[in-house]
């Protein structure tokens, strides 16, 4: 799904990855490890289309609707509620059965008791929630997961273990993290920058 | 055709509640051009032509939609939502669409009432005014939105976009101008037309490229 031969990115003169070659299969798990700043975000973001490569090639075999893209920010507007936000990207997915998937994933995520109110109000950890409700709305094929236990509460982890168990059946995933530990035994490779 | 139209409406309405819980753009326009007349009142001397007046409704209003423009892409920049739109499975030319409409409704609402102040504190509007008006109205959403965008990417956005959109403003200005005070409006209408659908053509076509990396 994901062939990258020579990636290269540098933003002015700083060389962030660096004629990387890599090779995720479809339903793969990558786990994506290093130190802050050695390009794990700038991979994800290269993979989610958000980034030009300046060197080599990268291939992602899959449109744009279907990558479910999870980074440091929630993109959630602040002024929105959690239905409101969902609602606006189940309609720009075009998600079937919209409404009842937004209302099934608030749920599930512990959001729905404060599915009317601002998330300008909420706290980080509520927004990480709402982010990954954000993310697996319209049931992408691949998920590109940027520290996704970031403020997450234990219960929002256990949570969120339970999703990627369930979710690399059938989605292909690459999960950048400063804790392996917690993924290991769900990811099928490891990429670790230096 | 059906879908984009559909996209436009929907990132519009966004855009529309936003403003309408938050109200940090329209009331600061409103602010600024109700100010900017009240200031051009006092410094224009008494004995001064309806056309230097008519000048000034045009200075205030290039700099007031300025304003607005500036604030276009706020929310956007700020929590980085531009990432969540651009990985939307739509034709990002429906965002430009999508916020120049909005910003074409905010420059409405703040015209609603500059117009009157301006006939309060100067002198009575006639119909080639409003139609210039309403002409530069188009011309401003459509080249302001695009260059709010590609400020929102840089670090030095405040002084980027008044460089950038001043100089593009001018032919409205000439044009805007030309219809309020000339004889034959209809020559100036027509430069504004014109303006309007050449540069919302090459601003619909180059939005993606801006946002883009």
């Amino acid at each position: 799904m994901i062939r990258a031969r020579g990636l290269s990115k540098r933003f002015g003169q700083r060389r962030v990855i660096d004629r990387l070659d890599l090779e995720v299969e479809s339903n793969g798990f990558l786990l994506v490890t290093g130190p802050n700043g050695s390009g794990k975000t700038t991979l994800l973001r290269l993979c989610a289309g958000l980034l030009t490569p300046t060197g080599g090639e990268l291939e992602v075999d899959v449109d744009r609707g279907d990558i479910g893209y999870l980074g440091h920010e929630p993109l959630v507007y602040r002024e929105l509620t959690p239905l409101e936000n969902l609602d606006l990207y189940g309609r720009l997915y075009r998600v079937p059965e919209r409404r009842e998937r937004i209302g099934m994933l608030l749920e599930r995520f512990g959001l729905w008791r404060v599915r009317s109110e601002r998330t300008g109000s909420f706290s980080r950890g509520m927004l990480q929630r709402l982010a990954l409700c954000r993310v697996l709305l319209h049931e992408p094929s691949l998920l590109l997961l940027d520290e996704p236990y970031s403020a997450l509460d234990e219960e929002g982890s256990a949570l969120l273990d339970r999703e990627l168990s369930e979710l690399r059946e059938r989605a292909t995933l690459l999960v950048a993290t400063h804790d392996p530990a917690r993924l290991e035994p769900l990811a099928r490779n490891r990429l670790a920058f230096a | 055709m059906r879908r984009y139209l559909y996209d436009v409406a929907v990132l519009t309405r966004k855009d529309l509640i936003l403003e309408l819980r938050a109200r940090d753009t329209v009331p600061a326009m409103l602010l600024f051009v109700i100010a900017a007349l009240v200031v051009f009142h006092f410094a224009l001397p008494a004995q001064s032509s309806e056309l230097a007046a008519k000048g000034l409704l045009w200075v205030a209003l290039i700099f007031t939609a300025l304003l607005g423009l500036t604030r276009a892409f706020v929310a956007e920049r700020e929590q980085r939502l531009l990432d969540g739109l651009l990985l939307a499975p739509c034709d990002r030319s429906a965002i430009w669409l999508a916020k120049a409409i909005a910003t074409l409704a905010f420059l409405a609402v703040a015209e609603l009432v500059a117009l009157p102040a301006f006939a309060l504190f100067f002198s009575g509007i006639d119909a080639a005014t409003i139609a210039g008006v309403a002409l530069a109205d188009l011309g401003i959403a459509a080249v302001g939105v695009l260059l709010a965008a590609m400020a929102t990417v840089s670090r030095a956005r405040e002084l980027l976009l008044p460089l950038l959109f001043l100089p593009l403003a001018i032919p409205i200005v000439v044009g805007g101008v030309g219809a309020s005070v000339a004889g034959g409006a209809g020559r100036y209408l027509g430069f504004l037309a014109l303006y309007d659908g050449v540069f919302a053509i090459l601003c619909w076509a180059s939005f993606e490229y801006v946002v883009a990396e």
